[in-house]
């Protein structure tokens, strides 16, 4: 398959050396997107976060034990395999910069894009949204709240996207090539570490260019040819191995 | 003329020459079956009111106890379109004693998938959009036309055996439809067939193209990856078997001979030797999945399987035991035609299939494809169990009353005279 091309592609450079876990962009998502809380949320599985912070191990015992966390939004991938299989056209791989988006008012919660997606980065609304009292005024009004039985995902804080790019067409700029930082997502911004870097893979200016060709930059799962958009960055090599099936006779890259 | 007090009460709506227990008998047992219906309702109505959230779905098994059944029923209920194929298009007229039997249990199996379906979805009144949004590239569309398409056919193969009916066919118009419509079938029959294997094989397919779930994904022969044939060969190679399965528990039930013995056979031949060459496909694909596709995504043979609940044994159960055994007594006439093992090899043959269906549907997503991710375990819960056990109470109620008021075995009458 071929991935998708676009002129503009946002994508993320995510340092997993510089993550200490701390969770700060699981919150930032989570509030500017309106995810709304569940009655449990202890159960891991059925929770709403388009965002999730993995942990790591190298699985060996102390002194050399080691972790790491790996911070998964919605990998953006080039050729998505949760695009083709969805039967009503209701997520798609677009010209807004390559971000894989999702239209809740067609989707019919099939949820065969779920079961297509390696990442487990797709949510279903298993109940409706209930916002405690008062919490509903903190929604953000730029992002739409999903109903019960719809599939949702990261979508890049896309109305950001759109907001950027309404600013740089008020002031007369070229929509398609906005400056370094000018739209960044809310786990980005969130992040106290700056170990989520965001901007345009094909804009040499954005720092995130530079970034994603690191030697130490690889993708999760890359040998499935998701041509995902997110690239993690780790100078352990142990974590590099993580990202992908790595058998045991194959050298890893970087 | 006298009327005879010891006839049921509702005898005049019996087949010809048929008879049938007490009306008070049977109301008890569609009683009972009304009894599980009703729990089924109750489960369905929590569902469609709440949300799935009552289900034990979760994001990790988007797909569970309900795609299983729709699978494995949908298989099973294969006998419909392939004996319709065999008796109208190949012409093999001794089906005809069996065909009615097959639609009516087709009829039940895929009405019963749809309504699962409705309550799967999380948006059913936007169950129409696979229609007015069709994406061409997803398995799923293809799916949901050829499923709603073969129900309205197996409703018009249906019609003219309801339309038999002793005191509707006294109504001249509606014998002539019946006449008509009998006239026309095998063109039904082709249309059918048609449908029917390309929307078994979607639903194969559907698995086939999932890239990035290596249990499951297969490499293609066009647009197709092999379970889309897989899924086609192994329904055809169990749903005539499981047709007999019906017929045999009806005979047991009713105390009644329903189908003659050499049907039976032929039906077990037919899906013995449909059997044979699906497990040839199967094991070269097992071969294909186990040498290219896991190495490809990184995995190793073990990585697939996990604790006792996905372990090695569910695929050596479904290749082997219910697979290689079953085929083996089916296809030898001398062990064919001892019933005892004709029908362990057919119930085998159904587990089979059905374990298949299983496997592809939950072991493929509780497979961990990141390499630091977990393996997940699911378990359905009684709202799951209770909708699908709907849909058995509904099949159960569709064949009592087709069995008691329809003229569905051709044989009836002369096995049981003979038997007397």
């Amino acid at each position: 398959m071929q991935a998708k091309e676009f002129k503009v592609k946002w994508g993320m450079a995510i340092d997993i050396d510089k993550c200490t876990g701390c969770g700060a962009c699981m919150v930032a998502c989570q509030a500017e997107n309106n995810l709304s809380p569940i009655e449990d949320a202890s159960n891991k599985i059925k929770v709403m976060n388009w965002l999730v912070v993995y942990e790591l191990s190298n699985k060996k015992p102390f002194p050399e034990h080691d972790v790491a966390y790996l911070p998964r939004p919605c990998q953006q991938c080039g050729t998505p395999p949760c695009v083709s299989v969805c039967p009503v056209i209701a997520t798609d791989k677009n010209e807004e910069g390559g971000i894989v988006s999702q239209i809740y008012p067609r989707c019919i919660g099939c949820r065969y894009c779920m079961a297509a997606c390696p990442y487990h980065a797709r949510y279903f609304n298993w109940l409706d949204p209930v916002w405690p009292e008062g919490m509903e005024k903190a929604l953000t009004p730029d992002v739409s709240v999903r109903p019960r039985g719809v599939v949702e995902k990261c979508s890049f804080c896309h109305h950001r996207f759109m907001m950027a790019k309404d600013k740089a067409i008020v002031e007369g700029r070229d929509p398609e090539a906005l400056a370094d930082g000018e739209y960044v997502t809310s786990c980005t911004e969130a992040c106290p570490n700056g170990a989520i870097v965001f901007g345009d893979l094909n804009n040499p200016d954005h720092q995130v260019y530079e970034l994603a060709r690191s030697k130490y930059a690889s993708r999760l799962l890359e040998r499935l040819h998701a041509d995902t958009q997110v690239y993690y960055i780790s100078r352990r090599e142990w974590v590099r191995r993580q990202l992908d099936n790595y058998l045991d006779n194959e050298k890893v890259k970087g | 003329m006298e009327k005879n007090y010891s006839l049921p009460a509702d005898h005049d709506l019996f087949p010809e020459g048929a008879q049938r227990c007490s009306l008070m008998k049977f109301t008890v047992w569609m009683g009972l079956v009304g009894v599980v219906a009703v729990w089924g309702l109750y489960a369905a109505y929590k569902v469609l009111s709440t949300g799935l959230g009552v289900t034990a779905l979760d994001d990790y098994f988007g797909f569970g106890l309900w795609i299983t059944f729709d699978l494995a029923v949908i298989a099973l209920g294969a006998g419909a379109f392939f004996t319709g194929l065999l008796r109208y298009i190949l012409n093999i007229d001794p089906l005809k004693n069996i065909i009615n039997l097959t639609v009516i249990v087709g009829f039940i199996c895929y009405s019963g998938a749809m309504l699962i379906l409705v309550l799967d979805v999380g948006q059913p009144v936007r169950a129409w959009f696979g229609y007015w949004h069709a994406n061409v590239h997803s398995m799923l569309t293809e799916v949901i036309f050829c499923i709603t398409c073969y129900l309205i056919v197996l409703i018009i193969e249906y019609v003219p055996l309801i339309l038999e009916q002793k005191q509707l066919n006294r109504i001249p118009l509606l014998h002539h439809i019946a006449h008509n419509l009998h006239v026309m079938m095998p063109l039904f029959a082709g249309v059918g067939a048609f449908l029917s294997t390309f929307h078994q094989g979607s639903l194969g397919g559907m698995y086939g193209v999932l890239f990035a779930r290596p249990y499951v994904f297969r490499d293609g022969f066009f647009v197709w990856p092999w379970t889309f044939f897989l899924f086609v060969i192994s329904a055809v190679g169990s749903g005539p078997v499981f047709t007999v399965l019906i017929a045999t528990l009806m005979e047991k039930m009713t105390g009644k001979k329903l189908v003659s013995w050499d049907i039976k056979s032929l039906m077990g031949k037919i899906a013995g030797s449909m059997l044979f060459v699906y497990l040839i496909f199967k094991f070269m694909d097992t071969y294909g999945w186990i040498a290219h596709i896991l190495p490809n995504a990184g995995l190793t043979y073990d990585q697939n399987f996990y604790g006792n609940i996905y372990g090695q044994w569910l695929l050596w159960a479904e290749l082997g035991v219910c697979g290689v055994l079953p085929c083996i007594i089916l296809l030898v006439p001398s062990l064919r035609n001892n019933p005892a093992l004709f029908y362990s090899a057919a119930i085998l043959d159904c587990i089979g299939v059905t374990i298949n269906r299983y496997v592809f549907t939950v072991q493929a997503l509780a497979m961990p494809v990141m390499p630091f991710d977990t393996w997940e375990t699911y378990a359905p819960n009684w709202a799951e169990w209770g909708s699908s056990a709907l849909v058995v109470a509904y099949g159960a109620i569709v064949l009592s009353l087709s069995y008691r008021y329809l003229p569905v075995f051709p044989q009836e009458k002369k096995l049981n005279a003979t038997k007397a």
